[in-house]
């Protein structure tokens, strides 16, 4: 068994997830088994293989990065009247600091 | 009017230029189809009717003054659906999940502002997994898809909705996404041409990102032609994806007009091995012979990483996702469910706002990446994504392109999967590889099993290399293999 209940309570609440306990158990089981599976990566030797991030075209170099400059920026109304809760030009939030 | 069963960008156009039938006509007549069959195949989530009688209004408008094979825009009046993970002003955009409910982005993605500058008319928005997570369309929030060759089985997955709208004639094209396979599965599942261009060749700025140096945006079309087409139209750099290639963009639909003498086809045995089903094993060994037969030469290869791909993509993938998906909670858009404190609030949000299989990834992608954890999952999996690359690298010093089954099964029936999540992630076996590579790869139609059921051919091309898949592509299709 690779990974235990801890293990998943610990994982969930990293990734701000509010389990039920069945969840908890269907999960424990279904990662352990998936985990067991991707153990075959150690099989390989990747000693001197350099980790790939992504694939680049070669052309593109930093010539992708386009200068730093300011432009305006005019859709504020538009970006916040997809929030839940906003008060222009603001989101709201629950309290995070008690006095 | 009168309409063919079967339009694509040549009869659209054709119709147009002849009077035939206007843009509008052709339009109402999908708006009508889609009524009649969606019920059955919820392949659409929603339709956006305004902007496309809009856009038909402008392709008629284009005809009206005198417009001519040449100055009519490419894709005037052709009725594209997207998926709905690309963004789409003013028209809702949940990315099949109950967390993006309510949300109605406030741009276009580039590839959608491409297509409607070439006159595409934009229908609506095609159902698919949960922020394009699965390989059946079983994980969306909003119902399966059913597969319209056979509504008992799974269209594919993700783009399920998008494969199943343009296999029923719903829509003259379709935009998926693919990270995976999720072009390619549906495709093959579907019966129908599947592209996914190279990593970079299509612009993401707009895609509602899944695993960000995976994500693929490509067409599924009913013909080789219109995908080049398409293609052509949606490539090349744009200012607002850094990871978009500044590489020049071919002409696609010459390219592939082009024989396939000389042409050299590689075949990795590592792709022919158990699991995969008789019938797709003989109908993909018949094609491999009319390739030959059409002038290209057959090479055996080894590609000896493929069996860690699916290792390597599903910690890789995940962890993309749990770092793309922390930003959904419950502050900027979608849904919120409130709680005591901001913390609360983020973790019943999501709670509820996601489905079991993103809440699993995310799971598992936390896991690879948190302390202790890191270098033996993570790293290693990019460093094993480095040889997966490299068997590709290496066979492309050697051949033209890669000819392997999409899936190693047809598609499978509606709840067949779902109980076993590790099954569902090893239908991708064959896709995940070129995923990893970055290379562009397509699924095209070549038979059906004894029951009917559509089998897919896979083509994978070097970077950059689409013209090649495509010429190998279009020279199969014109000898009849789709149907072989």
């Amino acid at each position: 068994m690779k990974i235990s209940r801890e293990d998943v309570l610990r994982v969930a609440q990293l990734a701000h997830l509010e389990l039920s306990p069945e969840e908890v158990e269907t999960y424990r089981g279904q990662l352990d088994e998936i985990l067991n599976y991707i153990g075959k990566l150690q099989e390989l030797d990747v000693t001197n293989v350099e980790p790939m991030a992504q694939f680049a075209a070669a052309a593109a170099g930093d010539s992708n990065l386009r200068e730093d400059t300011l432009v305006p920026c005019t859709v504020v109304n538009d970006v916040l009247d997809n929030a839940p809760d906003a008060v222009k030009p603001f989101f709201r939030v629950p309290k995070v600091i008690e006095r | 009017m009168s309409a063919p069963a079967t339009w694509n960008i040549a009869s659209v156009r054709d119709s147009l230029l002849t009077k035939k039938a206007s843009a509008r006509e052709i339009t109402q007549d999908f708006f009508r189809r889609i009524e009649a069959r969606n019920p059955e195949l919820n392949a659409y989530l929603a339709l956006s009717p305004e902007r496309a009688l809009a856009a038909a209004d402008r392709a008629d408008a284009a005809v009206a003054k005198g417009a001519t094979a040449e100055s009519l825009p490419p894709l005037a009046g052709v009725p594209i659906a997207v998926k709905d993970v690309l963004s789409t002003k003013g028209v809702p955009t949940t990315c099949g999940s109950k967390i993006l409910e309510p949300y109605i982005p406030a741009y276009d993605a580039t590839a959608i502002e491409r297509l409607e500058a070439a006159g595409a008319v934009i229908l609506g928005k095609a159902n698919c997994d949960e922020f394009a997570m699965g390989s059946s369309n079983e994980n969306s929030a909003y119902g399966p898809v059913r597969n319209p060759i056979s509504p008992d089985r799974v269209p594919g997955g993700s783009s399920g909705g998008s494969a199943a709208i343009v296999a029923a004639g719903l829509a003259v094209a379709s935009l998926g996404t693919d990270t995976g396979g999720s072009i390619r599965q549906p495709g093959a599942f579907c019966g129908i041409p599947a592209l996914m261009p190279t990593y970079g060749r299509v612009s993401r700025y707009g895609l509602i990102a899944f695993a960000s140096s995976l994500d693929r945006i490509g067409p599924f079309t009913t013909n080789v032609d219109d995908a080049a087409t398409i293609l052509k139209i949606m490539a090349g750099h744009d200012p607002n994806d850094s990871t978009s290639a500044p590489v020049p963009v071919s002409d696609y639909p010459a390219e592939a007009r082009q024989d396939l003498s000389g042409m050299r086809i590689g075949v990795p045995e590592d792709y022919f091995g158990a699991g995969l089903d008789p019938e797709v094993k003989a109908k993909v060994q018949a094609s491999i012979a009319l390739l030959d037969k059409l002038g290209a030469t057959r090479v055996p290869l080894k590609m000896p990483h493929t069996d860690y791909a699916i290792a390597t993509y599903y910690i890789v993938a995940t962890a993309e996702a749990s770092s793309n998906l922390a930003r959904f909670d419950g502050v900027r858009y979608g849904i919120r469910v409130t709680g005591n404190t901001l913390t609360d609030m983020y973790r019943t949000t999501r709670e509820t706002g996601f489905g079991p299989e993103v809440k699993r990834r995310i799971m598992l992608g936390t896991y690879a990446l948190s302390a202790g954890y890191y270098d033996a999952y993570y790293l290693r999996a990019q460093k094993v994504r480095a040889l997966v690359a490299r068997d590709f690298s290496d066979a492309f010093e050697k051949v033209d392109a890669i000819v392997t089954p999409t899936t190693p099964t047809p598609a499978f029936k509606l709840g067949e999967k779902t109980a076993d999540p590790l099954q569902m992630y090893l239908a991708d076996i064959y896709t995940v590889t070129g995923s990893l590579a970055g290379v562009p790869g397509m699924s095209i139609p070549c038979g059906k099993t004894a029951a009917g059921l559509p089998i897919g051919l896979q083509i994978f091309g070097p970077h950059f290399g689409e013209g090649k898949i495509l010429r190998l592509a279009r020279g199969f299709e014109q000898a009849g293999g789709f149907t072989i």
